[in-house]
């Protein structure tokens, strides 16, 4: 793996997209979508996260078994919510 | 030359390479801190030990005649807490993982030795605050710490033995970190994922799912003592919140912790049934890929634990599916030890009679677990002896005798001594003997009713029950004889040289006891694992042992 | 064999590169158990609010919008100092490193701050959860958004706290030159740990703060 320097421009525009989407965020929530309200909001959340880990973290430019780590972790939360749910959501089926 | 010899000509190792109480614990050496984290273990283990003798003596009799209920609580519950977060979670991975990784990929060392020291305080630490509640007077709620009696009604000492769990679970996860990364990037040259030994790809397994398991039991407990010292209500149904959901919380680690306690008895299984029979594995990648997929299955069935809490019965019959396929790859496993003794040239030294104990124990304790997943089975016997059986047969049947065999198959690795062998199978035979005597019965009372956790029970119950009391009497003796030999070899045994059973792998290479750094020279692997090829000459153990390159500096100088 | 004495070149590993690698996957399967860790939290959330809408609806209205979106603002700006120092420390420029730490320091300080000041208006308004808690509205339950908000928001807190004191360490160690182009794992590590700091607060912003704003 050779070093891979980011250059200081890439940063500066990752940090100005993160700050035109938390302000976004907020203006979104002003606008009452009811449920979609939730998901536009967790979208948004997803999206910044990303670039944080893709540039910031530099995972883009990072080894295969870096992205799967990562990946892992965001599939080991589906599954604790994914299982946990599938509980709660189903109690009233009865 | 300092490198090679001490002061007095003898061969140099890590264990005469420094001398003093500060060698040792400022030590970076994994073998080393696995010696010192055998030391650890084996006092809580025995501290476990104790309050079983409690649980067992109050059992023999039908009535309440020896401890009070309240006392009777706190004995069972300090007995799982001690025994499944303080011994059996670390007791492998600790003592033989630590040190047996990097000498089997090849490496000086883990890839990170002070973290590796530090999660040895991190965990006596944890050790400390437990024993500061047993001071206290324990804890009565159950290892399972189940809300809201934990956190509103206990009148025990519950938030220090949680902080003792929640430290735990940090010294559990320092060790899997080192391991993963040690295993990705500190193979030796030509040491390809499908040569490594099964021990590793089982160590691997085990990694995995302590740090993604534990991180969520750790915070579990943390809200767990956050209600009970601000008085809040997070699982407390009277203040608005869900004790099922501290059930799933608890659960999502707490399944998956017991491939924790039996996958890495399963790698020690697959390096013993090797060596003593003298053939390649059965099944390599089966076996390899089993372990990884037992650690994912792994996450997907806790709700088995939960059939009879409120959850809801869609998802009670997903999870009782879901358990059901786990058995599967360990399924695999067994089939797989089994086949490859066929035709084997079976020698029946102690650590394989070990082995062969744990495939039958495990066997039974793998098949009543599917049992107990079968949903409309567990609504009968959940909560039972049936279940209490069921878990020993896996845990002490499967995860301590693979500890003990491999304990047996190394320690002339690890103290460069022979133990004797009459005592140490008279030993393996007697834990056998008194292990199923112990438990066997208590399938039988469970299946009859018998509830778990109490101090009393009906008069008819009393025949198996003095015959589960007698069987751990003689478990615990046979579990005391080893500590002896052990004790007394290091003194008194026979020097062991490089290669007592003449197996085949990279530990085998180098000195016993290795030298600090492992190898004098970085070796390199050209070989598959277990390349016993038992029908060309040559093919033996020794054979290839003869034919390698000696990593090893001269013996006694 | 000559052992090779390189400066921050531990002894087991061969190379600058494998000992970097090491470090990094280290520190990247740490935060995938940190990931878990939060996990937990947000799997209660998950849980107590579909339970609860209306009650985390109301308690959500009580928190400062403002203060939220400028904490916001002020961790991401933090992330952006802290990818800079690890770009002062890649092109070997060991002031610089400590400097935008330091500035690092300041940002992750100023979000405590704020966070205080909301902490003590919540507990003044005896909205801390316990038996002293306080609800004059209708909704029930409204407790447990508290539980929730706290319990998160404190251990977000705590990592930040963490996360200044390991500065702390490494920023004389910075300024002496102990980190190099060849050998800075302890600040590109560090860098990690702090951008996952920000990324648990990108998701903790809407999910306490936005809800029912509209
Ligand atoms: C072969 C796959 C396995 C299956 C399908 C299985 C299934 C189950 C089920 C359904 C229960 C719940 C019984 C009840 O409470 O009513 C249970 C309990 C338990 N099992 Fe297993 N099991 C398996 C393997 C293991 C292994 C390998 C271990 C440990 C090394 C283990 C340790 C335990 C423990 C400790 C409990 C009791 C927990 C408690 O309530 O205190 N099981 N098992
Ligand atoms: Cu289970």
């Amino acid at each position: 793996m050779s070093e891979h320097i980011t250059p200081i421009r890439t940063y500066l525009l990752i940090f100005f997209a993160l700050m035109i989407l938390t302000v976004v965020t907020v203006a979104v929530a002003m606008v009452d979508l009811g449920a979609l309200n939730d998901v536009v909001a967790m979208g948004i959340a997803i999206f910044k996260a990303s670039l944080v880990v893709l540039f910031f973290m530099h995972v883009k430019k990072s080894r295969l078994m870096t992205k799967i780590t990562v990946v892992a972790s965001a599939f080991w939360l589906l599954i604790l919510f994914g299982l946990t749910l599938s509980d709660y959501v189903t109690r009233g089926f009865l | 030359m300092s490198e090679l010899a001490n002061n007095f000509g003898r061969r140099l190792h890590y264990l005469n390479a420094d001398y003093g109480v500060k060698s040792w614990l400022l030590t970076r050496d994994h073998k080393r801190i696995a010696l010192l984290y055998l030391a650890s273990i084996s006092l809580f283990f025995a501290l476990g030990g104790l309050m079983a003798v409690g649980i067992r003596l109050e059992l023999a009799t039908p009535g309440a005649d020896l401890v009070q209920p309240d006392t009777y609580n706190r004995l069972f519950t300090m007995h799982g807490v001690l025994m499944i977060f303080l011994f059996l979670i670390p007791s492998i991975p600790a003592t033989l993982g630590n040190f047996l990784i990097p000498l089997m990929i090849g490496a000086k060392d883990l890839a990170f030795p002070k973290v590796n020291l530090a999660s040895w305080y991190v965990y006596n630490i944890a050790g400390l605050f437990t024993l500061w509640a047993v001071a206290q007077g324990g804890v009565d709620t159950g290892w399972t710490f189940y809300t809201p009696y934990s956190t509103t009604y206990s009148n025990s000492y519950v938030v220090a033995t949680a902080l003792g769990v929640f430290t735990v679970g940090f010294s559990s996860i320092m060790t899997a970190v080192n391991f993963i990364v040690t295993i990705h990037r500190m193979r030796a040259p030509g040491l390809t994922w499908f040569r490594l030994p099964l021990f590793v790809w089982a160590h691997y397994a085990t990694s995995l799912v302590i740090i993604l398991g534990t991180p969520v039991v750790a915070v579990t407990i943390l809200m767990v003592a956050a209600e009970r010292i601000l008085r809040i209500g997070i699982f407390d149904p009277a203040l608005g919140g869900d004790p099922v959901l501290f059930q799933h919380l608890f659960w999502f680690y707490s399944h998956p912790a017991v491939y924790i306690m039996i996958l890495p008895s399963m790698g020690v299984i697959s390096e013993l049934i090797t060596a003593f029979t003298r053939k390649r594995i059965f099944g390599y990648k089966f076996i390899a890929f089993a372990s990884v997929s037992i650690a994912v299955l792994g996450f997907l069935v806790w709700g088995h634990h939960m059939f009879l809490s409120s959850q809801s019965v869609y998802a009670g019959a997903v999870f009782s599916v879901l358990s059901m396929l786990v058995a599967v790859p360990s399924a695999i496993k067994v089939f797989n030890w089994t086949a490859t003794l066929y035709k084997g040239s079976v020698s029946w030294d102690t650590p394989m009679l070990y082995a062969l104990g744990f495939i039958g124990l495990f066997t039974i304790g793998g098949l009543t677990g599917v049992m107990l997943a079968t949903l409309g089975i567990d609504i009968h016997v959940h909560d039972t002896y049936f279940v209490v059986a069921h878990f020993h047969y896996v845990m002490v049947g499967g995860a301590i005798m693979g500890y003990l065999g491999g304990l047996h198959f190394w320690w002339p690795k690890i103290t460069g001594r022979l133990y004797p062998v009459f005592w140490s199978k008279f030993s393996a035979i007697v834990i056998f003997v008194g292990f199923n005597l112990t438990f066997f019965p208590q399938f039988l009372l469970g299946y009859l009713g018998m509830p778990r956790r109490y101090h009393v029970y009906p008069a008819d119950f009393q025949v198996l029950n003095v015959m589960s009391s007698a069987g751990a009497t003689i478990l615990g003796v046979g579990y005391l004889i080893p500590l002896f030999y052990f004790f007394w070899s290091m003194r008194y045994g026979e020097r062991a040289d490089r290669n007592p059973w003449g197996a085949i792998g990279l530990e085998w290479m180098t000195g016993s006891p290795p030298p600090t750094h492992n190898f004098h020279e970085p070796p390199t692997v050209d070989w598959d694992a277990y390349a016993y090829l038992p029908d060309t000459p040559g093919g033996t153990g020794e054979a290839w042992d003869a034919a390698k390159p000696t990593s090893e500096a001269p013996e006694h100088g | 064999m000559a052992e090779i004495h390189a400066p921050g070149l531990a002894h087991h590993f061969d190379s600058y590169q494998q000992q970097k690698e090491a470090a990094f996957f280290g520190m990247w399967v740490f935060l995938a158990t940190e990931v878990l860790f939060f996990g937990g939290l947000f799997c209660a959330y998950l849980v107590y609010r579909s339970a609860n809408p209306e009650a985390f609806a109301a308690g959500s209205r009580e928190l400062d919008i403002v203060l939220g979106a400028i904490n916001t603002a002020v961790l991401i700006g933090s992330s952006l100092t802290m990818a800079l120092a690890v770009h002062a420390a890649q092109v070997g420029k060991r002031k610089m490193i400590a400097a935008w730490m330091g500035a690092t320091i300041l940002l992750g300080g100023t979000f405590l701050g704020i966070k205080v000041v909301e902490y003590s208006h919540k507990i003044h308004e005896g909205h801390f959860p316990g038996p002293n808690f306080v609800w004059h509205g209708p909704e029930v339950n409204v407790e447990m958004f508290f539980n929730v908000y706290f319990l998160m928001t404190g251990l977000h807190a705590l990592h930040m706290i963490i996360g200044i004191g390991i500065m702390l360490v490494l920023i004389p160690l910075a300024w002496k030159g102990r980190f190099t182009p060849e050998s800075h794992n302890y600040v590109e590590g560090f860098g990690l740990y702090w951008h996952f700091v920000d990324i648990v607060w990108i998701f903790l912003f809407p999910l306490l703060y936005l809800l029912d704003v509209g």
